[in-house]
């Protein structure tokens, strides 16, 4: 079984935000959610790189631990994805994500948060919607995932440095980079979400 | 904010001061040519983890929340919540019913020795019982809907399934939000009120000597208050206002305060809430089951006046020594 994870490649990543633009595009992501975001290290000064991040789709998600109605869980290709009709707002999973990857829409009093939402890999929402249905696409995004494709934001990278897909074919992929080019920052996110970095 | 998590801040705030000063110098490496070779310089995610607990960069998103790249602590705070606090809370909560049991088992309800004369005087006015009647219900409620988020998915959710637990936990997030300013205006009230009285006197020292007339099964003297019940007070106090900041940080998230600020609101909240509800159980134990003649004070506000003799004795005095200055002919109150 594939196990599904995301690779940033920061020595590549140029901060073009291509990636923000196609996951907000092909999820028809509602302004002030940010499922995916580029994040510039040193900016400005020599080593400055810059990362892509959304959800990690994390090992034993500690989103889906702290949850109190358990509407966050894993598949079996290790994507994590969460019933919008059980989660209640409450804002703990952002407290608990090392990455901030779950967003709330601002929709009542004081603080209050709506249905969270995050990056869900492309796979729609995994329940009882019929997948790749309108309503499945109205709650949750797109679902290329079921037609067997990868994530837009991997899919639209203009230097291919966010990669997507099997944990051990990309991790092969960026360790081969690293070997031919001589350098490499590291799999930045790993070891949190994971526990496993790669070593080169 | 308790000692250990207020020396956690200092540490993380000092660290934080440190990086400012240290990066710059860190991150520049030089090439053989005396020019930065950029490539040399490059801080990888351990080295910049080694400097703060957190990862942060710059964005083009206006939500400062979308600038930390990666905050290991998230993991941490979900062991908190999800083991410790799970542990802790059962303990707690599961031994003080334990002890009130078997205080109850072996000690029984304390009686009023002399028997109830049947003769009634005033405790607590109307105002007063109203005050504490407003923060206990609004205590009682917020207690079962706070419990709900940590233990209802072990507890409840197996008997009513996810779909109306779901609707369950939704609706009591709601009454915990909204309760929660019930609270916070009682708490104030009981402050105000029952300040001056429960402030401690040399008739408390005697009162602890005699372990609280629980040791020679000999009641104790004391003021209107005695020292047990001014101890519930100020921790009630204590607790209520740390239980009411952090509930308001985690009612208003990120006004003022970053995500470390948002996990600490929560922890205080949470260990604080914990020890609350032990400490109401006590009082609830106490001011019914455990004591003859002890909840009309709060129910009628009238109290039998064998009761008051055995268990306040300064304060009937008083309360006596005042009816005969207005030149009361019975001994029993006004209204």
């Amino acid at each position: 079984m594939a196990r599904m994870k995301f690779l940033c490649d920061a020595d590549r990543c140029i901060d073009c935000n291509a990636c923000v633009t196609a996951c907000k595009n092909e999820n028809e992501v509602p302004w002030g959610i940010n499922r995916r975001r580029v994040v510039t290290i040193n900016d400005g000064k020599p080593g400055e790189r810059s990362v892509s991040m959304a959800c990690m789709h994390c090992t034993d998600a500690p989103c889906a631990a702290v949850c109190p109605v358990t509407c966050i869980y894993p598949t079996e290709d290790g994507v994590v994805l969460h019933s919008k009709d059980l989660c209640i707002g409450c804002g703990y999973c952002f407290y608990a994500c090392p990455f901030g990857a779950p967003q709330y829409p601002q929709v009542g009093n004081f603080g209050s948060r709506g249905k969270m939402d995050k990056c869900t890999y492309c796979a729609g929402g995994g329940g009882p919607e019929a997948p790749g249905s309108a309503e499945e696409f109205a709650k949750y995004g797109s679902n290329r995932f079921g037609e067997g494709k990868l994530p837009m934001c991997a899919e639209m990278c203009s230097t291919k440095s966010l990669l997507a897909g099997d944990g051990e074919i990309i991790a092969q992929i960026y360790k081969e980079r690293v070997l031919k080019r001589g350098y490499g920052s590291g799999s930045w996110g790993w070891m949190t979400a994971y526990g496993e970095g790669i070593r080169v | 904010m308790t000692f250990p998590v207020r020396i956690r801040l200092l540490v993380v705030a000092v660290a934080l001061l440190l990086i400012a000063a240290a990066v710059p110098t860190q991150a520049e490496k030089l090439g053989p040519d005396g020019a930065p070779n950029p490539t040399a310089s490059v801080v990888d995610e351990q080295t910049l983890l080694k400097q703060a607990p957190r990862i942060e960069g710059r964005i083009d998103i206006l939500d400062p929340k979308a600038s930390v790249l990666i905050e290991p602590a998230g993991r941490t705070w979900e062991y908190f919540h999800e083991v410790l606090l799970h542990r802790a809370s059962a303990i707690v909560i599961l031994g003080t019913i334990t002890i009130l049991g078997l205080a109850y088992l072996i000690m029984g309800q304390i009686r009023i020795a002399g028997g109830r004369s049947g003769k009634k005087i005033l405790r607590f006015k109307a105002f007063e019982r109203f005050a504490h009647w407003l923060t206990a219900v609004s205590f009682v409620a917020l207690a079962l809907t706070g419990l709900n988020i940590t233990f209802g998915k072990t507890l409840l959710l197996p008997l009513i399934g996810p779909d109306a637990f779901a609707r369950v936990s939704q609706a009591a997030k709601y009454v915990h939000d909204f309760t929660g300013f019930s609270f916070a205006v009682g708490l104030v009230l009981i402050i105000v009120i029952f300040f001056r009285d429960n402030l401690f006197e040399r008739v408390d020292l005697d009162w602890i000597k005699q372990g609280g007339g629980f040791i020679k099964n000999k009641h104790a003297p004391a003021g209107r208050f005695n020292f047990g019940e001014k101890l519930v007070y100020w921790l009630s106090v204590a607790a209520g206002v740390a239980v009411s900041v952090s509930g308001f940080l985690l009612l208003f998230p990120f006004y003022g305060v970053d995500i470390v600020g948002m996990q600490l609101a929560q922890v205080v909240h949470a260990v604080v809430a914990v020890l609350f509800v032990a400490l109401i159980l006590a009082h609830i134990y106490i001011g019914t089951i455990g004591m003859e003649g002890a909840f009309e004070a709060m129910g009628t506000g009238e109290v039998d006046l064998n009761w008051a003799k055995e268990h306040h004795d300064l304060w009937l005095a008083q309360q006596l020594a005042n009816e005969d200055r207005w030149e009361q002919p019975s001994a029993t109150a006004a209204e």
